[in-house]
C-alpha cells in the first residue's frame, strides 16, 4: 500500500485551474498522476476533468496530456500506443510511455461506451480511469447510465409523479471484467492510499485495466465542497459504494465494511436526494437500500468474503 | 523503372499504402473501401510493413486512434466511404484542427438512405468543409498515384493538414487496370519515412486539444484556413517532384481541347473519363467542346480554373451529389462563387448526375454539350438539371 512518505512532493496536475471547490474529478486525476509519474501520457474525454484543466493559453497537465472529443479517450489511447510501438519498429523510442485514459461517467457508461468496449478487446496497454460523478455534470447535471436510482438531476427531476431517476447504476466493473481484462478495481477519492496502490499496479499489468473512482461533485449532489471526501467515505461506509478489485481471475474486497451505515446516511447528505425524505417518496429509501444489500452480497461473494 | 501490374482501385491504394512507410492504419470494413484494408490486413500478416494495424470497431474509432497516432508523431493511413465517413464527421475536423496529416482513401459512395453501395460524392461532399485537403482520381492509376503524393503533401512543414483522396465506388475501387506502380526504392526515395520526431512526448509534455474561449478559438480558425489556402502550392511543388520520378504529370486540374472549346464541362472523379471521350467523339465532328477535370477540389483551385475559363462561351458543372435547397449543386455554388468577382461572362448550367451508381454514359454527355453548344444565352433562372434520372 502507498504511504504519504513515498509520494512525490512534485505536482503533475497543478493548481490554479478552474474546477469547483471540492471538485472530486480533479482530486482523481492529481492522485493517478502522483501515482503514475511523469513517464506516462494521458488521453482525456471532454467534460469537466478536461474542460476546467485546460483552459486555453493554460494547462494544469505537467504530463502529455491530448484531449480529441467526448466518446472516444480510449481510441485515442489506442492510436497512441499503436504510434509507439510502430515508430519504436523503425528506430524510435523503444518504450512505449503507459497511457492513462480519464473519461467521467458519461464519457465511460454511456457515449463512451463502445470505444472503451473496442479497445479492452484489442488488448492495447493502457489503464483506463472513469471518474465518476453519477452524471453529465459538466453540461448541467443531467442523468447517466451511472448515475443512481432516486437521485434527481436536470433530466431525470424529482417531480410529483416521478422520485428522480427511475433506473440503476450500471455495473462497470463487471463489463470491463466480462472482456477478459487482467485488472478492474472500484476506488474513491476518500481512499486516496487504495486508489494510488490501485493506479500503480493497473499500470504494471500488460494490457488494459480499468477503474472505477468514486469522484463527488458538490454542485451535481448538492451539497458543502468541504464535505467531499466525508461523502465519498460514506458512500463505501454505507455499503453504497463497495471498493474492491480484480486481479487475473481473483477478487479482493479492499475495504472491509465491519459497521456498515444505512443508506440513508449517505443519501442524506446530499440536496439530489432530498425529495426522498418526502412522504410520497418515502418507499424509494427501502428499494434503494435493497439494491444496496443485494449488490453488497453479491460482490462478498465475488470476492469470497462471509461477512464483514 | 516501373511495372504494369494488374490492380482494381481499391488495390491499388493499398499498393501505394505499403509503400508508404506507414506507421499506423486504423480502419473499419466498408463497401467499396474493404478491399484496401483487407488488402492491408494481408501486408501485415506477412511481415511486408512494420505497420500497426488497428482494427477498430467503428469508423469514429478509426479516426480518433488515426489521430492519436498522428498527434504522437507517426505516419497514418486509413479508409472509408459513405456512412463510414457520416460516421466520422465530427472527428474529421478535429484531424484537420490538430493539424494531424492523415491519409484517407474514401471511396465515394450514396448515403442511405435508402441503403445503397454504388458510387456518388454525396460522402465527401457532405464533408466538404471539414478543412481536410480533398483530391478526386478519375482512374485507379491516379488513385494510386494521388495515395503516394498525398503523404508527402499533407506531412509538409507548412501544411501539415489531412488528405482525402477520392476514388468513385465500384467504378474505380472494384475496376482492374493495367496500373504502372514505382518500384519500392523509388517509392521511398519519393516519399521517405516520416522523420522521427515525438509530438506526444513524456520529456518534452505539451497540452493538445485544450479548451478554447472566445478569446483565443477564432484565431485558431484563421490560421488553419490559411493553412489550407497555402496547400493549393504545396500540391504543386509535389506533383512536380512525382512528376520527375514517375513521368506522370499532375496538378491542381487537367484540362482538354480548350484550345479552341466555347463549351466545356467540369467535374470529378471517374465520369471525367466518358466525358473527355464524349467530347473526343464530339471535336472529330468539329464541335469546339472541352473538359476540365478538377484533381484538386478542396483548396477550391480558384486562379488555376479562372485561367483555364478564359475565351469559353459556355461551362457545365458537373455534380455527382445533391446539396438538398442549395441553388446548385455544391462545385456549382464554387464555380459561380469564384466567378462573380471577375468579369469574364459565360452560361453556366449545372447537371446532376449519377447518384447512388446511376450510369453516365456518353450519348447522355453528347446529348448535354449539344443543348449547350445550342444555348444562346444565359436563362434567368437557375439552369439546373437531374440527367439521367425518370422524372
Ligand atoms: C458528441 C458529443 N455529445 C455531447 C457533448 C456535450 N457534452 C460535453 S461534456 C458532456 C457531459 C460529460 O459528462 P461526464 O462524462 O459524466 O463528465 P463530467 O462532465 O461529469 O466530468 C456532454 C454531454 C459533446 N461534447 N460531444
Amino acid at each position: 500500500m502507498v504511504i504519504l512518505k513515498d509520494l512525490p512532493a512534485e505536482e503533475l496536475f497543478l493548481p490554479g485551474h478552474r474546477h469547483c471547490s471540492g471538485c472530486g474529478a480533479s482530486m482523481a486525476a492529481r492522485m493517478a498522476l502522483k501515482a503514475s509519474g511523469k513517464e506516462v501520457v494521458v488521453t482525456n474525454a471532454t467534460g469537466c476533468l478536461e474542460v476546467a484543466s485546460t483552459i486555453y493559453p493554460y494547462s494544469s497537465w505537467m504530463v502529455p496530456w491530448v484531449h480529441t472529443a467526448f466518446e472516444n479517450a480510449a481510441a485515442t489511447a489506442s492510436g497512441i500506443e499503436a504510434a509507439f510501438k510502430a515508430m519504436a519498429r523503425r528506430g524510435g523510442r523503444s518504450r512505449v510511455p503507459p497511457i492513462i485514459s480519464f473519461a467521467g461517467d458519461g464519457g465511460t457508461f454511456d457515449i463512451g461506451m463502445q470505444s472503451l468496449s473496442g479497445a479492452l478487446e484489442r488488448g492495447h496497454h493502457m489503464l483506463y480511469i472513469c471518474y465518476d460523478n453519477e452524471a453529465y455534470m459538466n453540461t448541467g447535471i443531467q442523468r447517466s447510465g451511472s448515475t443512481p436510482h432516486g437521485a434527481a438531476t436536470t433530466t431525470s427531476h424529482a417531480g410529483t409523479k416521478l422520485p428522480g431517476k427511475p433506473e440503476w447504476k450500471k455495473d462497470l466493473i463487471g463489463i470491463s471484467i466480462s472482456h477478459g481484462i487482467e485488472y478492474a478495481a472500484t476506488a474513491s477519492v476518500a481512499y486516496w492510499n487504495d486508489y494510488m496502490t490501485k493506479v500503480k499496479k493497473a499500470l504494471e499489468v500488460k494490457g488494459p485495466s480499468v477503474i472505477h473512482v468514486l469522484a463527488p461533485c458538490p454542485r451535481g449532489w448538492r451539497h458543502e465542497p468541504a464535505d467531499t471526501v466525508k461523502i465519498a467515505r460514506l458512500a463505501t461506509q454505507t455499503l453504497y459504494f463497495p471498493i474492491y478489485e480484480f486481479e487475473r481471475g481473483a477478487y479482493r474486497l479492499n475495504v472491509k465494511v465491519p459497521n456498515p451505515l444505512p443508506v440513508e446516511d449517505f443519501l442524506r447528505t446530499q440536496g439530489r436526494f432530498s425529495h426522498l425524505f418526502k412522504p410520497e417518496f418515502s418507499s424509494e429509501i427501502q428499494k434503494i437500500q435493497d439494491w444496496v444489500n443485494a449488490n453488497w452480497a453479491r460482490i462478498l461473494n465475488l470476492c469470497g468474503e462471509t461477512k464483514t | 523503372m516501373q511495372k504494369i501490374v494488374g490492380l482494381t482501385g481499391d488495390e491499388a491504394v493499398a499498393y501505394a499504402a505499403k509503400q508508404s512507410s506507414v506507421d499506423v492504419v486504423a480502419a473499419y470494413p466498408i463497401t467499396p473501401q474493404t478491399v484496401i484494408v483487407e488488402q492491408f490486413a494481408q501486408y501485415v500478416a506477412n511481415g511486408e510493413v512494420h505497420t500497426e494495424f488497428v482494427c477498430v470497431e467503428s469508423e469514429h474509432s478509426a479516426l480518433s486512434a488515426c489521430i492519436g497516432a498522428s498527434l504522437t508523431g507517426a505516419r497514418v493511413f486509413t479508409a472509408t466511404a459513405s456512412q463510414g465517413l457520416a460516421l466520422m464527421h465530427e472527428m474529421l475536423y478535429i484531424a484537420s484542427s490538430l493539424r494531424c496529416p492523415i491519409v484517407m482513401a474514401v471511396a465515394n459512395r450514396a448515403l442511405s438512405a435508402p441503403i445503397n453501395i454504388y458510387a456518388d460524392h454525396s460522402d465527401m461532399m457532405g464533408s466538404r468543409d471539414s478543412g481536410w485537403i480533398q483530391v478526386y482520381a478519375e482512374d485507379a492509376q491516379e488513385a494510386y498515384d494521388w495515395t503516394l503524393q498525398a503523404f508527402d503533401i499533407a506531412e509538409k512543414d507548412n501544411v501539415m493538414l489531412p488528405v482525402s483522396v477520392n476514388l468513385d465506388g465500384f467504378t474505380i475501387s472494384h475496376s482492374m487496370e493495367g496500373i504502372s506502380v514505382l518500384e519500392d526504392d523509388a517509392a521511398r526515395k519519393f516519399l521517405p519515412p516520416r522523420p522521427i520526431s515525438y509530438i506526444v512526448d513524456p520529456d518534452r509534455p505539451i497540452t493538445i486539444g485544450a479548451g478554447n474561449n472566445p478569446e483565443y478559438y477564432f484565431e485558431f480558425k484563421r490560421q488553419q484556413e490559411d493553412a489550407l489556402r497555402r496547400s493549393s502550392k504545396a500540391v504543386l511543388e509535389t506533383a512536380r517532384k512525382f512528376g520527375a520520378i514517375s513521368g506522370r504529370k499532375y496538378g491542381v486540374l487537367d484540362t482538354y481541347g480548350l484550345e479552341d472549346a466555347d463549351v466545356a464541362m467540369v467535374g470529378l472523379g471517374s465520369c471525367m473519363g466518358t466525358v473527355i471521350e464524349a467530347a473526343r467523339r464530339l471535336r472529330k465532328k468539329g464541335a469546339k467542346v472541352g473538359a476540365i477535370k478538377l484533381w484538386l477540389y478542396r483548396p477550391f483551385p480558384e486562379r488555376e480554373l479562372l485561367r483555364t475559363l478564359e475565351g469559353l462561351k459556355s461551362l457545365v458543372v458537373l455534380d455527382r451529389s445533391c446539396s438538398f435547397g442549395a441553388p446548385n449543386g455544391a462545385l456549382c455554388s464554387d464555380i459561380l462563387s469564384t466567378l462573380y468577382s471577375t468579369n469574364l461572362k459565360l452560361k453556366i448550367s449545372n447537371v446532376i448526375y449519377g447518384l447512388g451508381g446511376r450510369d453516365m454514359t456518353v450519348p447522355m454527355i453528347e446529348a448535354i454539350y449539344r443543348r449547350a453548344l445550342r444555348q444562346k444565352k444565359q436563362p434567368l433562372k437557375r439552369d439546373v438539371r437531374f440527367v439521367g434520372v425518370r422524372e
